[in-house]
């Protein structure tokens, strides 16, 4: 029953990702009128409907695809993160990789002095510019790196600061921690980079307004690459919710595929925040949405966190774009809000629960 | 066929800094119920934990006469099973994930479950009478409950040696009597049994019991000889007595004077 339900629950997230596709085509700065007008009607002004065609397609398609790509990544992430802790506070923000990540791609715009360095003087003199704005395949894929690397050192560093995993409080604690000085390291990296500084300020409020058609592709493909590897790997998550003793007992090898796992989540997130900037909550918010509305293993978990986290960035951006129009919020901050709200009414909900449970 | 199920020459182990096992040799018979019984802090679940392959210890211990080191680790999955104290919850899982869990060392890495998995979790949902809210999450049953579905995740394993640390936790009478009735099935079927088990009247029922205090074993023997009795007494302070009761064992307090105040009717 339950695998007939989460079904049904894929069916409908891919149902309203796809109408929350159509919606956000059609919501930005150049209004509704300006631009469907034009597309259908065949007497229209041809440069207005070739101007219409390059927003649609140029800008407003990729983006909002890019945001279900950054959604997908980050609700993966987090019911990965999640599962992998078995902790239900565990998201890619609480454990650091995020601020690592973001490190990792300040720490790579300042390297290259915001357009030289790191891709080379070739790179430079055929005309790449090196910013988060960049379409160009090898800059995405040069920030998409370093965004990785720093997300693994991330990671890496909350789990030698808490000793394991095994206590929960500590690898909380260390997460935010790390999560706090890396972030204070990004500032610090972006005050002696002061060519950087405006484009990251964005970044740092998370935007789907920088992603293209390469950004959109990348993340696509690196989400199918993490769903397969987590999915092959879903067994030990299932194992691990009994316990690491119970989990060994069945002669799964953990090392290892805790490794392989964290190296899932860092590319997830990595992948996400070297598009999209640090967009908080959805990581946290979609694997709890899910399990409200059905029990199921770890790897049906991880396909519907993904749907949900891509409908769910999809509808916060497309809200973004609409709610002070022709301006618009920068996504991160807007998930943020909404999703604090939720993790408060969350808490509070539990307190109800175990106040309930106590009588 | 080797005669013992369990050997372990020389055990100790730490946790942190405290060393809470000192050099135990022990040999647990094979298709025997065998009960680790002793006070609180006595090194009980840890010594399981060692006799498992769970707790990193220096000395040796053997499974099925083959050193613990030198099973691959699927294998030793297969011969066995492990049933822990306070397993953290698996919440979202339903009945029947959570007893399938038990038949992954069975199973190739990708392949899905087979036929023989299914009636394996089958079987022993049913011996712990968990079957009927197979399709439930674990989140959904009560302490009593959520043990018999760990129980029968054990079982599923279909292990030829079965270690279990408190397994009567939050279970009725009447379920604990049911538990009693399976251990004796499976032992009658040739599987060895290992338990911790706080419940002193409970674990009279076992073959043997290994008696311990301060990390150490103070005596091992059948649960029928008055030597066992004795230690057992004695390792509680005195403050139980065994007697023989209609063909069973049963351990019964022993109220201390200081503590025994006369009652005086108003």
């Amino acid at each position: 029953m339950n695998a007939r339900r989460a079904s049904w629950l894929v069916v409908g997230l891919l149902l309203t990702a796809l109408a929350l596709a159509a919606l956000g085509v059609c919501v930005g700065s150049a209004g509704f009128e300006n631009l469907i007008g034009p597309l259908l009607n065949p007497e229209a002004d041809p440069a207005d409907t070739a101007m219409a065609q390059q927003i649609v397609w140029e800008i407003r398609l990729p983006r909002t695809l890019g945001a279900w790509g950054a959604g997908a990544l980050l609700g993966l992430a987090g019911a990965v993160a999640q599962g992998l802790f078995r902790n239900p506070l565990a998201d890619p923000f609480l454990l650091g990789s995020a601020s690592g990540a973001s490190l990792g791609v300040a720490l790579a715009l300042a390297a290259m002095g915001g357009g030289a360095g790191m891709l080379g003087a070739g790179m430079m003199n055929s005309g790449v510019a090196v910013s988060v704005f960049s379409s160009s395949v090898w800059v995405r894929l040069g920030l998409t790196g370093a965004a990785f690397g720093g997300a693994v050192l991330a990671v890496l560093l909350t789990l030698l600061l808490s000793r394991g995993v095994q206590h929960t409080l500590r690898l909380l604690l260390a997460g935010v921690v790390v999560g706090v000085v890396l972030g204070a390291m990004t500032h610090l990296v972006l005050l002696f980079s002061p060519e950087s500084l405006q484009a990251m300020q964005a970044f740092m409020l998370g935007s789907t307004s920088f992603v293209g058609w390469t950004a959109c592709v990348l993340m696509v493909a690196v989400w199918a690459l993490c769903a397969l590897a987590a999915w092959l790997l879903a067994r030990v998550l299932d194992g691990l919710s009994l316990g690491d003793a119970t989990a060994r007992s069945l002669g799964l090898p953990l090392g290892p595929m805790r490794a392989a796992l964290v190296a899932v989540l860092a590319l997830a997130t990595g992948t996400a925040v070297a598009q999209t900037g640090l967009i908080a909550f959805v990581g946290l918010a979609a694997p709890h949405l899910v399990r409200s509305m059905v029990k199921t293993t770890s790897a049906r978990l991880m396909l519907l966190a993904s749907c949900m986290g891509g409908a769910l960035l999809m509808a916060a951006d497309t809200l973004a774009r609409w709610l002070i129009a022709p301006q618009e919020l920068p996504v991160g901050v807007l998930t943020a809000v909404l999703g604090g709200g939720y993790l408060l009414w969350l808490m509070q909900r539990n307190t109800r629960v175990s106040r309930g449970a106590g009588l | 066929m080797n005669a013992i199920a369990i050997e372990a020459r020389g055990l100790s182990a730490r946790l942190g800094d405290a060393h809470i096992l000192h050099n135990i040799t022990l040999a647990l018979p094979r298709a025997r119920w065998t009960c680790i019984v002793g006070p609180n802090g006595a090194g009980k679940s840890t010594l399981l934990k060692a006799l498992a392959g769970l707790l990193p210890h220096s000395g040796g211990v053997a499974l099925l006469g083959r050193p613990l080191a030198d099973w691959p680790s699927r294998q030793r999955a297969q011969q066995l099973a492990w049933l822990g104290q306070n397993e953290s919850s698996g919440d979202d899982l339903t009945v029947w994930d959570v007893a399938m869990l038990g038949r992954l060392p069975h199973q190739a890495w990708l392949s899905p479950p087979s036929a023989a998995d299914h009636a394996a979790v089958e079987r022993a949902l049913r011996a712990t009478q968990a079957w009927d809210w197979r399709a439930r999450s674990l989140g959904q049953l009560s302490g009593g409950e959520r043990q018999r579905v760990l129980l029968a995740r054990a079982l599923a394993v279909e292990a030829q040696v079965l270690l279990m640390d408190e397994p009567l936790a939050n279970l009725d009478p009447p379920h604990q009597a049911d538990w009693l009735d399976l251990v004796q099935a499976l032992v009658r079927e040739g599987k060895t049994v290992v338990s911790v088990l706080h419940e002193i009247a409970m674990a009279l029922h076992a073959d043997e019991l290994v008696v311990m205090a301060q990390g150490r074993i103070t005596h091992q023997g059948l649960c029928a000889e008055p030597t066992t009795h004795r230690a057992l007494e004695a390792v509680f302070d005195h403050r139980i007595e065994v007697h023989a009761l209609q063909g069973q064992w049963v351990a019964l307090p022993r109220a201390t004077s200081s503590l025994v105040k006369p009652h005086h009717a108003d």
